[in-house]
């Protein structure tokens, strides 16, 4: 694609402009920043990455890799903020999903050894995660104070805080990994991945797309599993002190 | 109190603020063991505060709880709140049936809860066996609390703290709670304590009462002491000035 057909492409945020500032939406400044920020952010990316690709460094693809891991937590940790140590936990959870879907990649020979398959997949799978880990943290937090007095009961009984929290915990396991799930049941039904598109745009066989789509999919679906059962298991302690007691404790005052 | 009662619970100083306010304030008093103790005071007393306390759900800021002269802390947390047995007024059921959350207790060590042993736990509470298989939603108010006893029953706790569990009830039902608690302190020598609003109920239970106000234990003694307190601020609280 030439810069020209880019510049043109710039039409496709000029209808949403117009549309808001003739709707008052007030959308404007989000749009441009938006737009500017994609693409200063993706250049940057496609020039770091023509380099990386170019010397085939396994440093710089640690690096990359340490980057994408580092911007993940960023974005991620606030939606923990309630849980102690949620920084290190989300970069134990990060660094392990990674090695262990590129173990089973690389280990069997599935992709090779070249930074033109290592990033692309790091970022697909560390992307994953941090999604899961919103997702998983979100419903986390708010089932442990929807379920405040089952989990008090059951300590009251002399349960343990894993079996106080086991309800919560579970639930937002499933609610967080069944998205990704049901996302795959449909998947080239209503629409095309996104990777698998722009392959076939980029003149790739359509049955070999869909090879590699069916195994990001497939890696997506260990990812979105271990993500949340690994950040669960890591947080939940974090809740309850040594006496096994729930930390921010409510009270109701009587 | 009379000296030959020895204290099952004791508070020395305790003070327990929930970081911003203080809601139990330089408490000390017994709980003697064998016996019923009524707790009574207006609501933001502190009472259900005290009870979290003694069932380590929470441990105080400052002073000492002892459980059998022992300090709270050196006790295992599991093996205190199986001894100390909490029963809310809010008697929160998981989901399922009857025989479930009678069973709770016993599966969260591993071990299972036979039909019998069930049934027979019903019988104490004074329920019906076709109840087991019920889902919880459909129970009465009074039958929630009865299950809830039962439940905190099944540890066999040495110390049963009752929070208000009478007080959404009818009068039927609160006279059937009352005499299954007064059973169950006999036949098995469980010392109680029962937070109520009602005073004719902390008379006619209670051996001992106690009565807090914002934080404070202002007195306790024998029940008696409702009938005619010696604190002016009690004595207005029993005529229902304060509430």
């Amino acid at each position: 694609m030439s810069f020209i057909a880019l510049s043109l492409a710039l039409i496709f945020v000029l209808i949403p402009l117009v549309l808001s500032k003739t709707l008052k939406l007030d959308l404007e400044k989000d749009t441009t920043i938006a737009t500017v920020r994609s693409i200063i952010q993706l250049f940057i990316v496609g020039y770091i990455l023509k380099f990386v690709f170019s010397t085939e460094s396994y440093l710089y693809i640690t690096l990359m890799i340490l980057l994408m891991i580092g911007a993940a937590v960023q974005n991620a940790r606030k939606k923990g903020a309630a849980i102690q140590g949620i920084t290190w936990k989300l970069i134990a959870t990060f660094i392990f999903v990674e090695l262990l879907t590129q173990s089973i990649l690389l280990g069997f020979g599935i992709t090779p050894r070249t930074a033109q398959y290592i990033i692309p997949i790091s970022g697909m799978v560390i992307g994953n995660s941090m999604v899961l880990s919103i997702l998983f943290l979100n419903r986390f937090t708010a089932e442990v104070e929807a379920r405040r007095e089952e989990t008090e009961l059951i300590l009251s009984l002399g349960g343990t805080p894993r079996q106080a929290i086991h309800s919560s915990l579970i639930n937002a396991i499933k609610a967080s990994t069944i998205p990704t799930i049901e996302s795959q049941k449909t998947i080239g039904l209503v629409q095309l991945p996104g990777m698998m598109s722009g392959q076939i745009i980029a003149g790739a066989d359509p049955v070999q797309a869909v090879q590699f789509q069916l195994l990001i999919l497939f890696l997506l679906l260990t990812t979105a599993t271990i993500t949340s059962t690994m950040l669960g298991f890591l947080s939940y302690p974090a809740l309850f002190n040594k006496r096994m007691q729930m930390i921010r404790y409510p009270h109701n005052g009587s | 109190m009379s000296a030959y009662d020895q204290p099952i619970i004791e508070f020395r100083n305790v003070s327990y603020s929930d970081g911003k306010q203080q809601i139990i304030k330089q408490v000390s008093g017994i709980f003697p063991e064998g016996k019923i103790t009524t707790l009574v005071g207006p609501s933001g007393a502190g009472k259900t505060t005290l009870f979290r306390l003694c069932n380590g759900l929470i441990s105080p800021d400052t002073g000492d709880i002892l459980i059998h002269q022992k300090p709270i802390e050196l006790y295992n947390p599991i093996e205190l709140r199986r001894n100390i047995g909490l029963a809310l007024q809010s008697a929160t059921m998981i989901h399922g049936t009857v025989l479930e959350n009678l069973s709770l207790p016993l599966a969260l060590r591993g071990e299972t809860l036979s039909k019998v042993q069930a049934a027979e736990l019903l019988q104490v509470v004074g329920l019906e066996e076709d109840l087991l298989h019920r889902n919880v939603r459909d129970l009465s108010g009074g039958q929630r609390q009865k299950v809830s006893i039962a439940r905190t029953f099944v540890n066999r706790p040495k110390v049963l703290l009752l929070d208000e569990i009478t007080s959404s009830l009818d009068r039927v039902s609160q006279q059937e709670i009352e005499q299954l608690i007064l059973s169950i302190n006999k036949k098995y020598g469980t010392s109680i304590v029962w937070i109520t609003h009602n005073l004719e109920q902390a008379i006619s239970i209670g051996d001992y009462s106690w009565v807090m106000m914002a934080g404070e234990l202002i007195e306790s003694g024998k029940s008696e002491i409702l009938r005619h307190p010696r604190e002016e601020k009690v004595q207005r609280f029993v005529k229902g000035d304060i509430k």
